[in-house]
């Protein structure tokens, strides 16, 4: 078969034709992925809530509630056991990662103090701030049951209580950050409530 | 043609890393461990097979002149079913690479074997010079992500094989550049050796 001739008709027709294949594709792809996508992002902050606030028997991520700071949304969302409130996990975020921003879950006890913290979503480097993942080392255990009011969530460089991660100070700050938003944002949620 | 050669050109006489230089940006970007090196290096195959398949298809359907952004679209919608199956089915993957799934795209590896190789061959022989160029950009990946990760993590595949720190240089990007030239030199070393 000859190539076809580059006239204008042939080539706005291709273009069309192209895209039209390509745009229907597209779309029954998206439509096939869109509820394994969705389960899979639910799956992970259902774990995320179940590390920072353990035992709960509700479904915390029915109950969310939606606190606005600094120019973002941060999500809290109750775990209970029967009637009892166990805890509330803070789905919180810094802009201050060395790679942009990174979201935490930051699980607080009613009383205020931290129970613990998971890593939820982050582009930090490899062997350096990805330490700041539980399991790659102890930083985020030294933050488990202190209560920010007698706890100064800064790093020691800048007069706080945190141990940074060596070589990584710059995300051990924004760690710093992230988990003190979450406790603003709990505090704002417990005043209002 | 001999589909042999055609399909084992991709490993180490056409290697698109280590002899054709293509693609070096996710080569850097993402090879901080052997697994992300093999998990690019598998999308990167996906989408260079199909597109040279769709473009070998089509290319005497397509007038000259607008080729390329032909191609661009045909390339770009596999990349995007890539990142949508990534992401709902192996989300623990898609987090790792991320950014530089969307970037398959603009990777000159795919362009190129479109371009210079599906555009002028038939369906075939596109399917095996798609293979093969992908598999060897893997292989590429993976060896560079393995060296990576035991020199700077000391670990392999995930697995830790020393406590504690080791050369965290390799992690970082200018580790890229020096483990991607040792390893250019051992590849010219075995291409001379068995020319």
């Amino acid at each position: 078969m000859a190539k076809k001739e580059s006239t204008f008709l042939s080539m706005v027709a291709t273009l069309f034709v192209v895209t039209l294949v390509a745009a229907g594709l597209l779309g029954s792809v998206f439509a096939l992925t869109k509820e394994p996508i969705r389960l899979a992002e639910l799956k992970k902050k259902n774990e995320a809530i179940q590390v920072v606030v353990p035992g709960f028997d509700n479904e915390p991520s029915q109950e969310v509630e939606r606190v606005f700071m600094d120019g973002d949304s941060i999500y809290l969302y109750t775990a209970r056991q029967g009637e009892e409130i166990l805890g509330t996990a803070v789905e919180t975020f810094t802009n201050n990662g060395f790679s942009g921003q990174f979201k935490l879950m930051v699980g607080f006890a009613p009383d205020g103090s931290i129970i613990d913290i998971a890593v939820i979503k982050h582009a930090e480097t490899p062997g350096l701030g990805d330490k700041m993942e539980k399991g790659k080392s102890d930083f985020s255990v030294q933050f488990m049951g202190k209560h920010p009011d007698s706890f100064n969530i800064a790093v020691t460089k800048d007069r706080g209580d945190v141990d940074a991660i060596t070589a990584s100070t710059i995300t051990s700050r924004a760690y710093c950050d992230a988990v003190t938003r979450a406790y603003g944002a709990f505090m704002k949620s417990q005043k209002e409530n | 043609m001999n589909q042999w050669k055609n399909f084992s050109k991709g490993f180490i006489k056409e290697n698109a890393v280590f002899v054709l230089f293509l693609g070096l940006c996710p080569t850097l970007g993402v090879t901080t461990s052997a697994i992300n090196g093999l998990g690019m290096g598998l999308a990167t195959t996906f989408v260079l097979v199909m597109s040279n398949l769709v473009v070998s298809l089509v290319k005497n359907l397509i007038p000259d002149k607008v080729r390329i952004p032909a191609f661009i679209v045909i390339i770009a919608t596999f990349v995007t079913v890539v990142e949508l199956v990534m992401k709902g089915y192996v989300p623990a993957l898609f987090d790792a690479l991320g950014l530089f799934i969307p970037l398959i795209v603009v990777n000159c590896v795919v362009l190129g074997r479109a371009e210079a190789f599906a555009s002028k061959n038939t369906i075939w022989s596109s399917l095996v010079d798609g293979a093969g160029m992908g598999l060897g950009f893997t292989m590429a990946l993976t060896v560079l992500g393995a060296v990576r990760e035991l020199l700077g993590s000391g670990a392999f595949f995930g697995m830790k094989l020393i406590s504690g720190d080791a050369m965290l240089l390799f992690i970082l990007p200018p580790g890229a550049f020096l483990a991607l030239g040792y390893l250019l030199v051992l590849a010219n070393m075995i291409k001379e050796k068995s020319s």
